[in-house]
């Protein structure tokens, strides 16, 4: 049936996807490439890379699918402005000029920007559109190792969904239920996000981070007054205290009211009201994915549970579903917010559009480690490495992990650089920054000399899989840091010569990536080096970035991260770079410690 | 032109029959806020896009 190719864009992190029949050719976020952290502009240069990587041309691929419905989405806008009419006059004012003067026009804008891409692809060629949480589903399903599985997806909003529920059975894929618009648990969680002083659609992690060193004091409050949750999960907003329909803000005054604080201003100080604020709405929305995955349960009688949606990375809710709701199995899209739409769009046009039949490996997922973007040769590396003017060693194969171990051990943090780069917000170990977790000082000195964040954010450990259970209960299922595990370092079988103080969060869970050796098998030897020299088998592993800025893809993005950081060594495609003996002249470099 | 065709055959086909003239109202206010503004920049307003 040939290539497809999934786009999504103009709204939060675009990205594109290549299909050739069911399998995944190449993935990639298109902030990768521009280096604006959840780029929304049209993924020219991931499209380019896919094609790229195929070493096809546009004209060869047989369908384009975008991953929502615009028509739909302004049609909601629309129904909305009448319904809260005369409120919301400045929204609708700002609003309607870039509808009417662009988004209304999603259609003939992609076409205009594939034919840039190549002018062989005719503007005329039909370009398919799917739901927004169709497209989710898509990409929660049809990669996951199941045969048959209910399919959750949640988030913000997509046209008018907030929540579905879907019914997967080999090559189909039945809608089942919905929640749609204002009502929405991924809008709740990012008006607290908003009011905590973070950023809507990006931040909501950081909330998550926070909410281990609150109580969940307001828990009541919020739903006594906010939201009404039903016995099977289902819930209702009180619109009286949002603003987002009508708004240029997600809370209204109310909200603010009825905790009694106004909302925090980015960058002022994180009061202990702020950590309880954080911590209640975790647990609140805790609390209702549970309710709505056993009320799922019980009634589907299927074990597998797909799940997929921005509200499917926060881990601790994925945790939490996994113990409490009754499934037995539970796989979640490593790619769940809008970036994984571009692969969930192309699925469907296989699987639904195309009816193509699908074969499913039960031992293991189709998401090839999640490793989907570019990779780099070492001459390419080198080649960056000449422009930075940077001496490097180069280190045979198998003394290479040995020497990262040894580095790692005597407390250097390292950049590394290795193979295919991620699809999706975390790093697994192509482009991360590795430190020893045995040192419980290492999250401080990674917080504030590498990565320049907030303290509070956790860090996250890759453990060899085969010991991955001994450390963290359920830790082995855990492939792409999607569930928290809880550390077991205290109990007697693991003993203290190797705890991993510096890679479990305050509240002694952690974001487990089991690292296996038929999946990633580089990353594997590393932490095997890691292992043999110290009796530990974990290594702190972060993404290759520094605060708001996106995950390194290029060598080049590597580079300038390692200069511009503390980052003691970078490992880099077989080259080694210390950067304690780089000379004089090479740290003077613009862009050095700037 | 097509584009616009295209949405009214969309509510059509939705059944949303009035959402035509408030859309038809939208549509010469778009224009005349169109040419006021010159370039348009996305707000911060979440549920919008």
């Amino acid at each position: 049936m040939g290539y497809i190719l999934g786009i999504s864009a103009y709204y939060h992190d675009s990205a594109a996807c290549l299909l050739k029949d069911a399998e995944i050719i190449a993935a990639a976020q298109e902030e990768r490439f521009s280096r604006i952290k959840n780029d929304e502009s049209f993924p020219t240069e991931a499209i380019k890379f896919c094609l790229k990587f195929a070493n096809i041309s546009l004209a060869e691929v047989d369908h384009v699918v975008f991953y929502e419905k615009p028509f739909l989405k302004f049609e909601r806008l629309l129904e909305t402005y009448v319904h809260f009419a005369p409120r919301g006059l400045k929204s609708f004012l700002k609003a309607m000029p870039i509808w009417l003067k662009d988004k209304l026009f999603i259609k003939k804008n992609i076409a205009k920007a594939l034919h840039c891409i190549d002018p062989n692809w005719e503007k005329s060629r039909t370009i398919l559109f799917t739901d927004h949480h169709h497209a989710h589903a898509a990409s929660a399903f049809y990669p996951s190792p199941f045969d048959e599985a209910v399919v959750l997806t949640i988030d913000g909003v997509g046209e008018w969904a907030t929540t579905t529920v879907s019914i997967g059975n080999m090559a189909q894929l039945t809608l089942k239920k919905e929640i749609n618009f204002p009502n929405s648990l991924g809008l709740l969680y990012s008006a607290f996000t908003y009011y905590l002083g973070f950023e809507v659609n990006s931040d909501e992690y950081k909330v998550m981070g926070l909410a281990s060193y609150g109580t969940p004091v307001y828990k009541q409050l919020i739903y006594d007054h906010l939201i009404d949750v039903k016995a099977d999960g289902s819930f209702l907003l009180n619109m009286d205290y949002f603003d987002y329909c009508t708004g240029l803000k997600m809370t209204h005054k109310k909200f603010d009211k009825l905790f009694g604080h106004p909302a925090r201003a980015k960058g002022d100080e994180l009061l202990p009201f702020h950590k309880d604020m954080a911590s209640s709405i975790q647990k609140v929305t805790e609390e209702i994915m549970i309710k709505l995955t056993q009320s799922l349960y019980r009634e589907f009688a299927i074990d597998n549970l797909c799940i997929a949606g921005g509200v499917a990375l926060n881990c601790i809710i994925n945790s939490a579903i996994r113990q409490h709701s009754g499934f037995k199995q539970i796989w979640v899209q490593p790619a769940a917010g809008d970036a994984g739409g571009a692969l969930g769009a192309a699925y469907s046009v296989y699987y639904t559009h195309l009816s193509g039949l699908r074969n499913v490996d039960l031992q293991t997922d189709a998401m090839k480690q999640s490793l989907l973007g570019p990779s780099y040769t070492q001459k390419e590396v080198i080649a960056a490495l000449h422009v930075y003017n940077l001496n490097y060693e180069k280190v045979a194969h198998d003394v290479y992990y040995r020497k990262i171990a040894a580095y790692l051990a005597d407390g250097k943090v390292i950049a590394y650089f290795k193979g295919r780069t991620e699809f999706g917000p975390r790093a697994l170990g192509s482009r991360s920054i590795l430190a020893d977790p045995r040192n419980a000082e290492m999250k401080a000195i990674l917080n504030a000399k590498i990565k320049f964040r907030e303290s509070f954010r956790p860090f996250a450990p890759a453990i060899l899989a085969e010991f991955a259970d001994l450390y963290f209960s359920k830790g082995s299922k855990n492939r792409y840091m999607l569930f928290t595990e809880n550390y077991l370092g205290n109990a007697d079988k693991v003993p203290d010569t190797v705890s991993i103080p510096g890679a479990v969060h305050v509240d002694g869970t952690a974001r487990v990536q089991a690292v296996n050796k038929s999946h990633h098998p580089d990353f594997h030897q590393l932490i095997t080096a890691f292992y043999n020299l110290t009796g530990c088998p974990a290594v702190i592993n972060t993404s290759l970035n520094v605060m708001n800025e996106p995950m390194a893809s290029g060598p080049e993005d590597a580079i300038r991260c390692f200069l511009n950081t503390e980052i003691d060594i970078l490992a880099i495609e077989g080259l080694l770079i210390d950067k304690k003996r780089l000379a004089f002249e090479e740290l003077s470099l613009p862009g050095y410690y700037q | 032109m097509d584009t616009l065709i295209e949405f009214f055959h969309f509510l059509t086909q939705r059944k949303k029959y009035w959402l035509w003239p408030l859309f038809i109202i939208l549509l010469l206010l778009g224009i005349v806020l169109v040419a006021a503004h010159g370039s348009v920049l996305a707000p911060f307003i979440y549920s919008l896009f």
